[in-house]
Formats: C-alpha cells, structure tokens, sequence
C-alpha cells in the first residue's frame, strides 16, 4: 500500500463515524477499527522490503514552487512509529468502546481520535519536513480537542488549553528551526537533510536551529522545563490519555530527534542540552510520581520520566545508546499503555484513581491484578520483562559514558530508583494489602473488551522481556539503522554478567523497596515541603498576557465606531502619503481628454447632488433620493467610457438598493438628529476632505499616466473569441476566464443573502418579536396600498421585463448583457409585482423558494465547471458551437451559458431572498397582507387574509 | 476630462467618509454606499478613461489592443458592484434587526455594554455558556 493512502486512511476513517453513529457506537467503533486495521496491515505489507534495508516513498507534488510536496518515505523509524500508532490505536478504539459512558458522543470521540491518530501517521511518514509541520500542529490542534473531550469539566478545559498552547508554542519555535534548517540543506526532503550533515554542523546556523527545534521537540514530549502540561492533560478520558501519552503525541517529540539524529546529534551543544534535560527530566518526573496520589497522574509523571530517560539516551549521540533508545520507546509503549488502560479499569470499576482510597484489589479483580502487576513490575524494571532489558542498557551507556559520567551514573540510579517505588507503589498499594469495604463502587473485573487490549500488551512484555531478539530484533534492527544511518546488528541478552549496570540496577531495586516501606511518612514530608507549582506559575503568566491584552483592546477601541474610522482614515491617508512621496509614479504622458458638453452636466449634477447628499442626510428619504441620483450618474459615466456592461448593472442594482433602503427606512427613523458639536463636525469634515482630495488626486495622478506594465488585456482581447467563444469580452472573462472568481463571487452573494434570511428569522423571535408585533409607525400609511393603475400597468410590464431579462441573458455572451444584469432585470420584474400587488397574491404565485434558486445557482454554475473534467480539461473550461433553429437567427450554445445561467439564478434568489425578508418583517409588525390583487373588495364578503 | 472624474471621485470619497463618521446608522450605510460608487469608479478607472471603444469584438481577426478599452477593470468592477449590493443589504439588515432589537439606531457601543466582568481565574465562565 501506498505510504501516502497509509497516512490518509485515518483521515477516511475519521468522517465514518459521523455517517454511522445512527446506526450505534459498536458500528462506529468497528468503522474506525476496520480503518486502521487497513492502514496497519498496508503499513506490515512493507516489513519484507524494509528489512532489506530498502525505503519505501511516495511523491506527490503539491507546492513545489515553495518545495512543499506530499512526500511520504517508510524506513525502519517510520515503520516502528507506524505500528506503534497504529497498533496501539486499534487497542484503544476497542478499549473505549467499553469505557465510554451513555452520556459521553461516542461519533464525536472517535472523529477526534481518527484525526489525532491520522496526523500522527503523518508525522512518522512524511518525508518532507514543510509536510511534517502541518501534520505536527495537527497533533496539536486534535489532541486539543481529545484532552477537552469532556468538556463540561473544568479541568478538561483548562487541560485542553495548557497543552495546546504549550505543544503549540512549542510548535511555533520547531517551524522556525526546522525553516533554518532546510535553508542550510538545501533541499525540506527529508531524505537530502539526512545527507547533509557536514554542512549543517558547520554552519554558523546550526546552534540557533538547534535551539528552536528541540523547544518544539520537548514541548510536545513533555520535557523539563515544559513537562507541566502533561500531568494536566490527564482530565481527559482514559483511552486518550492511554493512547496520546504512551505511544503518540508526547512520542511525537522523540521522534522527531530520532528522525534529525544523523544531522543534529554527535556535537558538544547536542550533547549537552539534550542529554542534561533528559536527565533533569527523568529524575524529576520519577520524583514527583513517586508521591502522587492519583493514579493517573503517578502514570503521567513517570511518562516524563520514561521520556526523559529515551531523551538522554539520544542525547548520547552514540549508536548504542540510539539502539537502546529505540527499545525502550517499544517497551515503554506496551507497558505504560497497558498500566493507562489498567488504571481506566480500575477508575471505571471502583468509581476512584485515588490510591489512598485503594487497596486489596487483588481477589476483586483479579485479571486486572494479573495484567497491571505484570505491567508494574516492567516499567520498575524488574527481569525478566522487556522494562528491565532496556533499563540495563540505559544504565550500560550512561557507565560508559566518557564526560561527566560520575554525575548521570549518580542521578540515573536515583531516578531508577524512585521509578521502582512509583511502580511497586501501583502494584502493592493498589492491589495488595486488606480488603477494604468503602470502594465508591463495589469493584470486579470489567468485561472481556475492556481487557483484551491491556492483556495482549502484556503477553508482548513478556515476550519482548524473555525472547527479544525473535520479538523485536528485526524492528530494532531496522528502526535503530534508520535513526543511525548505518548498519545495525542488535543482540540483547538478559544475562550480562555483574557489570555497573547490574549493580546500579540492584541499588535502585533495593532502595526503590526501602523507600516504598517508608512511603507514608515521606509522603507526610513531601506534601509539607514548599515547592512551587507549575500551574501556578503558567496561570500567573497567561493571566497577566490576557490583561494586558485586554487593556491593550480597550485604549485602542472605546466602542465609538467613529473614532475608528477616523483612526482608519487617517491611518489610509499617512500609508498612501508616505508611498506617494518616498516613491515615483513616473512622468505625465497621457493627454487631457477635452471636456463636451453632456460630461460636464453630468459632472454639475454629481457634485451637487453629493453636496446636497452631506447638507441634507439628516432628512433621510430625500438623503435617498440624492444616493439615486448619484448611483445613476455613475452608471452614465460607465457608459459614456464605453463600459456598457458596468452602465446596465449598476442602474439595475442601484433600482434594487433604493427600494431596500426605502423599505427598511420604513421602520428607522425618518430623520437623523444633530448631535455632535460644531466643532466635532468640522474636524470630521476635515479628515473627510483630506481624504477626499488623497482619492481625488490618487485618481487623477494615475488616469495621467499610462500603465507601468503592460496590462495582460490584449491576451483577453485575442483569446475571447479564440477560447470562449464570446464577442463580448467583459463577459467571456466573467465566465471563463475569470470563472472560479466568478463561481467565488456569487457564492458569497448567495451566503449574504442567507444571512440576511438568518438575521431575520431571529428578529422575528423572542424580545424583537415582541417589539415588532407591538409596533406604531410613525407615519401615516397610504390610503391605497396598492393602486389600480400601478397593478395594471405592471401585469402588462411582467411578460415584457421577462422576455427583456431572457434576451438579456442570451446576447450576454456577445453583447452587453449576461447573467448578473439579467438576473437584476428579472429580479426587479418580479418585485415590481410585489410592490404593485401585494406581497401576499404575488408570494401565492411563486412556486419556488428563493433559497433553492440560490442553491441551484451555485450548483449550476458548478456542475457546468466538474463538465470540463470529463473532457479531460482543467474546471470552468468551457466549448462552445454555433447552431441554426429555423426562423431564428444563428446563434450560439457555449458550456459558458450553463455557468451563467447559474449566476443568473443565484442573482435572482440573493435579491429576492433579502427583500423577502424585510416584507417579512413588515408582515410581524402588523403589516396586513392581501390575497386579492388590489384592496378594492369587489365580493361582497369580508376580504379574507386581512387577519 | 481627467480633472473632472478625478474631482467627483474626491468629493464622492469625501462626502462618504463624512456620512460614515455620523452616529446614527443609516447615515453610515449611505456613507457606504457612497464610497461603495468612488471606489467602483476609481477601479474602472485604472483602465483609463476611453470614449467609445466598448470590449466588444468588431471582428475575429487581428485584433487591434487599441481599438477596445481595457476589458478586466470591467469585469471586476462588474463584480464588485453586485457583491457591493449584497454587504449593503447585510449592513442594511443589520442595522434594522439592531434598531428592533435595542430600539435605538446607534452605532457607538453603549457604554454598560463595554463593561467586562473582572478576570480572577481563566476558566470564570462556566461550561453552559460554552455551548449554548
């Protein structure tokens, strides 16, 4: 299988189950399991080649103009990571399929599942490091979400948001180190990084790369002094925290220094930064487990310290502690998924994680006991389980270490030694001891799904711990020869003969025992002792940001729209200003056109209407009248300067304006009181003419002055016939050339016309409702609303406007004309019979809903487009021929005319839909709606409908 | 010609900037709709201003640049003026659903609506408020 399908799988497998849940949580749950048993099994079908030594790439180009590609690669790193996200995935989904409650939306859960493990596989796959950064914030986006998967808790929240901001500043720092570093490569594949690493180490780069990619590294895996987000995380459900914090997200961090290991590690700097934190963090994390109550945050915090120990051992820099490191990722991972699900178990059965009010578990759950014992005594590294093997070879590199080896032998065995107490701690405080009868719940064994997935984790840690070379030599093999770039021949014994390693594991034994013997009364001193607390500090510091910023928001905006759009203003005119005078705009070449007599009436009237619009706003019908008149002056000026397309629409939009303005100024005030002081208005006034005379003379600076490029037009004017077969160019570009801006444009119109429909239906409830019913218009209504000449005369208009915005529609393509002027025409035809009518004969007669016609507009227009594809052609690429009906003349069918008429019909529902829902509002507001088409009641009966 | 298209565009902008400074809201949809006019005129403008020479194909072949206007200011000027039409109708709407809602056509925030409750904790709010 593909390594590109592997890494999509999950994403496939993330809309199942928002398609099945109807059907029940077992469906969904089987969906997502199915899903990942694909991928798993795609990812084991490569085993053969990779134990060859082969990698296995799939390339897809997806931006290689900024050397971002979909490039997938699988070697013996990936193939380890695979099967550990995938594997343990698969666990995980049978698991909370048991553990997840009534209550809890089990579709939703596994969608966020599906995406978290699905960015995962992406990040163990990709091969392009550009690729791997979007997969990264992923992780961090969806682990969000899962972490804050019980939302109605308050921790969960908090959880949710301590680790994305962490992991996402972290992830933040790591995109910078990891830009610097394919700028010093060359190249963001993966691959070609792998081969550089002379020039990456000797660049004077190197150092500040390095910096910024372990932040986002040991951000994510939790490291000191980032590792507090971790123990906060564990609000969330048991299954995420079992599968993000033993296999994946905080795995997420290792790999990504086992991946750059051939490049960045080997120098002092790696070293030392990485090996010292790794070791701080281990010692720490098994510190702190050792006198945590709760039983999921003693697991958290020894993850930490399990991360801290794989850390230092890639912090070594040599192939032995990277082999060493490679195992105890895979024996890590069984174990420690194995004790979450344990400690789910436990909290899903005995109602608490509490350890103080645990104990004697052992006859009331005894396969539990079995599975979380066995697990327990492999993460204290007891033999002969896998925890101890890899605990040996940590221990072995650190007593051969050849700098500072007195110091990590010293705190390695002290940190080994608190994780034997924390461990025997799980073990013996919960499990053993008197049977107790005060257990929330009374506690047994939960069913076979629930510890199917922890048992088989640990038959594996046996297995590994007695058998390592047959269980996990090959995957050792080739995971530690892809992490070191050499060949690697692994032999693990369990038997070394007495060495420091041996004795240092013996001393951590012994005293992790003493310690568990005297556990209650340092645990007294421990809670006594001040220490400070890291939520503490992060919640002081966010805190503070957000204070800052919102007093930042509150001096910048007071809630006075016009101080804003003063501040903008002016703000516009210094920016174009200081462009204006640090720039050139080159020399004046175009001649004046001379001045005829028809411009210059139009001109007189614009700047006396524009006068007269700023002298008598305040009397807003008559401000109306004055916005028409210059909306119709414009739309002369578009067809004096040969723009005959631009004249046609404008005049029909502005029709459609007027009437909307008018009709809502029905419910407004009629007039606008003065209220700002003079000297308020003059000093608005100021800013408006500073601009005004910016935009002027902006306008006229550039009408001057002849293009500074050559335009790409003439490609239009040469191509529209040739390509789009259309005469009219303005048109052709409309719906061809330009088509997806098109198909984006009136996409947009028909989402503002459907907002306007969802503005209005909550007006039309709760408090505006009432309003609206309880409504006195402060003006007296027209005695005939509908009167009989205008009804007559546009009954007779209706079948006239009609065919006009039919033939409107049909010259488009090679005349003035075209689908958005058309769609005005019909829009107002039909509105003219709402006016002259009445809303209620002319809506009996309206078959179809406006928000279908929006609907069918944009699908027409897209259907048209997907056309293209059959033939082979890219979207919106349209054909066109010329046919000859009888009796008329030849005329043309071009695919263009399919995507106009969808802009035509959304044009039609978005005006329609929006004036409809101010008739709407009228209709509330005590409007009375006729049935009949004028008011005159020519039956003697009551007119019906006037209710 | 120039002087007289630049000019109206400059008192156009002016007049809609000043509308747009106003307190009440249907001044500022005029203000809107005004500058709405200036800035399609200024767009259409960067093709330059050219008399009688519409993007209408005369003939298929060898076809002349110079014989038609600039063809592409048009169209996106075609297009901006329906979408201009549609933020109006949103702007329009807005302001009518905020007069019967509050009774009151303003624009400024009232002041005991910019009144945020004091911050002790990050999580002050509580989970209904979340979802509702």
């Amino acid at each position: 299988m593909s390594p590109a399908l592997i890494a999509l799988l999950p994403f496939i497998g993330a809309l199942l189950p928002g398609l099945l849940i109807r059907s029940g949580r077992t469906v969904a749950a089987a969906a997502c399991g199915t899903t990942t048993l694909v991928a798993l099994l795609g990812l084991l079908l490569h085993i053969p080649a990779i134990l060859r030594g082969e990698v296995i790439t799939a390339r897809i180009a997806w931006l290689p103009q900024i050397q971002l590609n979909a490039n997938f690669r699988i070697d013996g790193l990936s193939l380890l990571f695979g099967i550990l996200i995938l594997g343990i995935g698969l666990l995980i989904i049978l698991y909370a399929r048991f553990y997840l409650s009534r209550k809890d939306s089990v579709g939703k859960f596994y969608t966020y599942l599906m995406l978290f493990q699905g960015a995962m596989v992406g990040i163990v796959l990709s091969d392009n490091i550009l690729l791997l950064l979007v997969f990264w914030e992923l992780t961090s986006l969806s682990s969000f979400l899962l972490i804050g998967y019980w939302r109605h808790l308050p921790e969960g929240r908090q959880g949710a948001r301590m680790s994305l901001a962490v992991t996402g500043l972290g992830g933040l720092a790591m995109i910078a180190g990891l830009l610097i570093l394919g700028q010093i490569a060359g190249s963001y594949d993966i691959s070609d990084i792998l081969t550089a690493r002379e020039a990456v180490q000797s660049s004077p780069w190197y150092t500040p790369a390095l910096i910024l990619i372990l932040i986002g590294a040991f951000t994510k895996s939790a490291q000191f002094p980032f590792h507090f987000w971790l123990p906060h995380a564990m609000a969330a459900p048991t299954p995420v925290s079992a599968y993000l914090h033993s296999a994946t997200m905080v795995k997420a961090g290792l790999f990504l220094m086992a991946r750059l290991w051939p490049v960045l590690s080997g120098t002092e700097q790696w070293f030392w930064i990485v090996a010292t934190t790794g070791l701080v963090t281990m010692l720490l994390g098994a510190l702190i487990a050792t006198f945590k109550d709760d039983l999921k945050a003693l697991l958290a915090f020894s993850t930490v310290s399990h991360l801290g120990l794989i850390t230092m051992l890639l912090g070594f820099g040599t192939e032995e502690a990277a082999i060493a490191a490679v195992f105890h990722i895979i024996n890590h991972a069984t174990f420690k998924a194995a004790l979450f699900m344990t400690a789910g178990i436990i909290d899903h059965e005995t109602g608490t994680r509490s350890i103080a009010r645990l104990g004697g578990l052992r006859r009331l759950m005894p396969v539990t006991f079995v599975i979380g014992t066995v697990a327990a005594l492999s993460m204290a590294g007891i033999a002969p389980l896998n925890g101890f093997l890899s605990k040996e070879m940590m221990l072995y590199e650190v007593s051969h270490l050849e700098v500072a080896k007195q110091g990590f032998m010293l705190f390695a065995t002290l940190a080994a030694l608190f994780s034997v107490c924390y461990s025997l701690r799980f073990f013996v405080q919960v499990f053993l001891g008197p049977e107790r009868h005060d257990y929330p719940h009374h506690p047994h064994d939960p069913n076979f799904g629930m510890w199917a997935g922890p048992a088989f984790l640990v038959v594996l840690v046996v297995l590994i711990g007695l058998f390592p070379n047959t269980m996990a030599g090959w995957l050792i093999d080739a995971s530690a020869g892809a992490v070191t770039g050499a060949e690697v021949e692994t032999h693990i014994s369990l038997w070394h003969g007495v060495n420091a390693a041996l004795i240092m594991s013996l001393i951590a034994i012994a005293g992790g025992a003493t310690l568990l013997s005297m556990h209650k009364p340092l645990l007294a001193a421990w809670e006594a002792a001040p220490r400070p607390e890291a939520k503490t500090i992060y919640d002081w510091v966010v805190l503070r940001c957000v204070l800052v910023g919102r007093a930042l928001t509150d001096a910048m905006t007071n809630g006075s729209m016009p101080r804003a759009l003063s501040a903008f203003t002016l703000a516009t005119l210094f920016a174009g200003s200081f462009a204006w005078y640090t720039g050139s705009a080159g020399p004046v070449t175009r001649p004046m056109l001379p001045v005829t007599p028809v411009p210059l009436i139009g001109w007189i009237m614009a700047m006396v209407a524009t006068a007269c619009m700023v002298f008598f706003h305040r009397i807003r019908v008559l401000a109306l009248v004055l916005v028409g008149i210059v909306g119709l002056i414009v739309s002369v000026f578009f067809a004096y300067f040969s723009a005959p397309d631009l004249a046609l629409t404008q005049i029909s939009v502005e029709v459609v304006t007027v009437i909307l303005l008018l009709l809502a100024l029905n419910f407004l005030p009629k007039r606008t009181l003065t209220e700002t002081p003079a000297i308020h208005r003059g000093f608005d006034a100021f800013i408006a003419t500073l601009a005004g005379l910016g935009f002027g003379g902006l306008t006229y600076a550039m009408l001057r002055r002849d293009f500074a490029f050559p335009t790409i037009s003439s490609y239009m004017l040469d191509n529209s016939y040739k390509l789009g077969g259309g005469d009219n160019v303005v048109n052709v570009i409309l719906v061809d050339f330009r088509g997806y801006d098109t198909f984006g444009e009136i996409t947009v119109l028909g989402i503002a016309a459907l907002a306007i429909f969802a503005l209005t239906q909550t007006l039309l409830q709760g408090r505006s409702a009432k309003r609206l019913i309880n409504w006195t218009h402060d003006q007296r209504r027209a005695g005939d609303r509908h009167p009989l000449m205008l009804v007559i005369a546009t009954r007779v208009l209706l079948p006239i406007s009609l065919v006009v915005g039919l033939f409107i529609f049909l010259r488009g393509h090679n005349d003035p004309g075209g689908g958005f002027i058309a769609g005005l025409v019909v829009a107002i035809a039909l509105l003219m019979q709402y006016m002259a009518s009445g809303y209620g004969w002319a809506q009996e007669r309206q078959a179809l809903p406006y928000h279908a016609l929006i609907g069918a507009g944009v699908v027409a227009a897209g259907v048209t487009g997907l056309g293209a594809w059959f033939n082979g052609r890219p979207f919106l690429t349209s054909a066109y021929g010329y046919f000859k009906l009888p009796f008329i003349e030849e005329f043309e069918l071009a695919t263009a005319m399919g995507f106009d008429l969808g802009v035509f019909l959304c044009v039609v529902g978005a005006v329609m839909l929006a004036l409809n829902s101010l008739s709407r509002i009228a209709r509330k507001a005590g409007e009375v709606v006729n049935k009949t088409p004028m008011d005159i009641d020519l039956s003697d009966e009551h007119p019906e409908g006037a209710s | 010609m120039e002087f007289l298209v630049a000019s109206a565009v400059g008192a156009i902008t002016a007049a809609g900037i000043y509308l747009i400074l106003r307190l009440r809201t249907f001044a500022v949809v005029l203000g809107m709709t005004m500058l709405t006019y200036a800035i399609n005129a200024f767009l259409f403008a960067t093709g330059r201003l050219v008399v009688n020479k519409p993007p209408i194909l005369l003939g298929h072949s060898n076809i002349n640049p110079a014989d038609y206007t600039d063809p592409l200011p048009q169209a996106l000027v075609l297009t901006a003026i329906v979408i201009s039409f549609g933020m109006t109708a949103v702007v329009v709407m807005m302001a009518l659903g905020a007069f019967i809602e509050g009774g009151d056509d303003h624009i400024n925030m009232p002041d005991d609506d910019r009144i945020m409750p004091t911050l002790k904790t990050l999580d002050d709010q509580k989970p209904e408020d979340e979802t509702a």
